[in-house]
């Protein structure tokens, strides 16, 4: 028999259990943060709104990495987060950033339940259908509610109060950088939590075979639908943090085309695991910076032939393929 | 003793093929019965029909007096009634050892618990692994299911049933796929399981069949035309012929 009983090969290895536990990802994300901040301390703006989309892509993530489900629509999440947050304090005068990345946790877990109940309805490509028709649904509420939302000129004036009367939104974006990097890492070690919990095994099952989870007296829908929610919460955070940042809440945090673009950027780094989720968007972000300013034309062409060629030969993901490649290394005989 | 389990004059035809013909049957606690027959003769589909996997065009399924024949299929799990799959049914991914974490996890009602590692959690630990050992697979409870032989899957799919401590097991064909140096690990399970559980399995293999089985049901062509005992199975004259006749012109079903 060729597989041999060799511990190094039956038992989990200590970089895997690291990363298992999360201290790894902790670890990168403060340092990733770090280096952000010393090497582009004029663009923590965009710094900013990575970090804001990586907590979109980590919430896509948790339905179509772990559970299978494909949606095109994920943005209305992360929008409601951004609008609900924004709201809070235009209309409502909650302008205490705390209070407000609350409300976009909230507004995001209930967009994440109504368009769970509306995507889970279907299967397939039924289900992809649904979930754009979802996104224009909200696109469009948005728009219609211009009173709300400042409709197509988007809902702008949100004032952040200081950090705890402390810590000002600086021209610069350094509190809402700093604030966007520690949001991150708690969410972050949540998440990792999450999906090594029997919950997130049970998650893992649903993606990779309903009859069989059924057949153990366990109900896939309800384990989706709990999913949506946790997963409309933390696009709901990086809905409010993009609120909070950029100071506006405009439709395109509300589209297809970003519901599209996060979906690439998961499959770029590699879907079904946290850090695939992080190392895609800012991969994929910093190279959209990098080429629509070295070549506004083009850049496009160059991340759609990025993207046919990972897909082609790495279809894991960037991360997911270095994994692969680690364990093979690991596992060929010295 | 009162029926565990009882199926009522279930009926079923795909297109125009009858597959399941008024085939009623009850079971008490405690009951060994091998359902038999020929290659299609709608075996799978009959389990397939009380689980709740396929929808029946009339009859009904009890369950402890209960009827759940409108129930889903992990509603009657809860309720005590498990199946296996003739077609291993299991998650790639995963490994032996989450595999029945899970299951146990799941018996338990803390299946969707959101924090700590199933490994954390002594008696689950405990449990999984004298299921493992008990069919063998202990040496493998670290190795992903798709790295695992087709005949260690199949154990792996019966100590998933077993994980659940259902009052109704429904085996499909639990046998077949087993390397024949491991069958005895089979026939030691089944006989491991409380006395009290009713325990229907489907399989092909006669001479298990008889060791197993106190009771045999013979399906032929989605009718039940055998409901008796072991030793009298192989005189039945319905029985011999439902058996030559398929061979003589197999596929072809009324
Ligand atoms: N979903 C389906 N749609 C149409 N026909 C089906 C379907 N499932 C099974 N059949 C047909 O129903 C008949 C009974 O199939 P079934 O799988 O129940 O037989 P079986 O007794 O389990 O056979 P085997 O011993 O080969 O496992 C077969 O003729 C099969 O082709
Ligand atoms: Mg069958």
């Amino acid at each position: 028999m060729a597989v041999s009983m060799d511990q190094s090969l039956t038992a989990p290895s200590l970089v895997k259990r690291l990363a298992d536990s999360g201290l790894i990802g902790v670890f990168a994300i403060v340092l990733a943060g770090a280096m952000g901040y010393l090497l582009m301390p004029n663009n923590l703006a965009l710094l900013t709104q990575i970090v804001a989309v990586a907590l979109l892509v980590l919430s896509i993530d948790l339905v179509t990495g772990y559970c299978g489900v494909a949606t095109l629509g994920h943005a209305a999440l992360f929008g409601a987060g951004a609008y609900g947050a924004g709201i809070a304090a235009v209309h409502f005068g909650i302008t205490d950033p705390v209070a407000m990345t609350a409300v976009g946790l909230l507004a995001g877990a209930l967009a994440g339940l109504v368009s769970g109940l509306v995507i889970l309805r279907a299967h397939g490509l039924a289900q992809l259908v649904l979930s754009i028709a979802v996104i224009h649904l909200f696109h469009e509420a948005a728009n219609k509610a211009s009173g709300w939302t400042g409709g197509s000129d988007g809902l702008s004036a949100i004032m952040p109060n200081a950090f705890f009367g402390l810590f000002e939104f600086d021209l610069w974006g350094r509190t809402a950088y700093v604030y966007g990097v520690v949001l991150l890492g708690l969410v972050f070690i949540l998440l990792q939590i999450l999906v090594r919990s029997p919950f997130g095994m049970l998650a893992r099952g649903v993606r990779q075979d309903q009859i069989r989870i059924a057949a153990m007296g366990a109900s896939s829908h309800a384990v989706l639908l709990r999913m949506y929610v946790i997963s409309g919460a933390v696009a709901g955070i990086g809905g409010a943090l993009s609120a909070i940042s950029t100071q506006v809440v405009g439709l395109d945090s509300l589209s297809f085309t970003l519901s599209a673009e996060a979906l690439v950027m998961l499959v770029l780094g590699g879907t079904g695991s946290l850090y695939g989720a992080m190392i895609g968007t800012v991969v994929f972000m910093l190279f959209e910076d990098t080429l629509s300013a070295a070549n506004p034309f083009h850049w496009l062409t160059v991340v759609g032939a990025l993207l046919i060629a990972v897909v082609l030969f790495a279809p894991k993901g960037l991360y997911g393929t270095a994994v692969a490649l680690a364990d093979r290394f690991r596992r060929r005989p010295a | 003793m009162t029926p565990v389990f009882e199926v009522q004059n279930l009926n079923k035809k795909f297109g125009g093929l009858v597959v399941t013909n008024d085939v009623s049957l009850s079971m008490a606690p405690g009951d060994r019965l091998a359902l038999i027959g020929p290659n299609g003769a709608g075996k799978t589909t009959f389990i397939n029909l009380v689980t709740g996997n396929l929808a029946p065009d009339a009859g009904h399924v009890q369950l402890s007096g209960e009827d759940v024949t409108r129930m889903r299929p992990a509603q009657r799990v809860r309720r005590g009634l498990v199946r296996s799959f003739q077609v291993t049914r299991l998650f790639h991914d995963m490994t032996p050892e989450e595999h029945l974490a899970l299951a146990i996890l799941q018996r338990e009602g803390r299946s969707g618990q959101m924090f700590g590692h199933y490994s954390g959690r002594v008696r689950v630990m405990d449990e999984t692994a004298a299921l493992l050992d008990q069919l063998g697979l202990f040496d493998l409870r670290h190795l992903k299911v798709r790295e695992i032989a087709y005949g260690q899957q199949r154990l792996l799919e019966i100590a998933m049933a077993m994980a659940l401590k259902p009052k109704v097991l429904l085996l499909d064909e639990p046998a077949a796929g087993v390397p024949q140096s491991e069958t005895a690990l089979v026939e030691a399970a089944l006989d491991s399981l409380p006395s009290d559980l009713a325990i229907l399995m489907i399989d092909h293999d006669m001479d298990l069949v008889f060791r197993f089985a106190k009771r045999v049901v013979v399906l032929a062509a989605g009718t039940v035309i055998f409901d008796g005992l072991p030793e009298d199975v192989t005189k039945d004259s319905r029985v011999r012929e439902a058996y030559l006749g398929s061979y003589a012109d197999a596929g072809s079903t009324a």
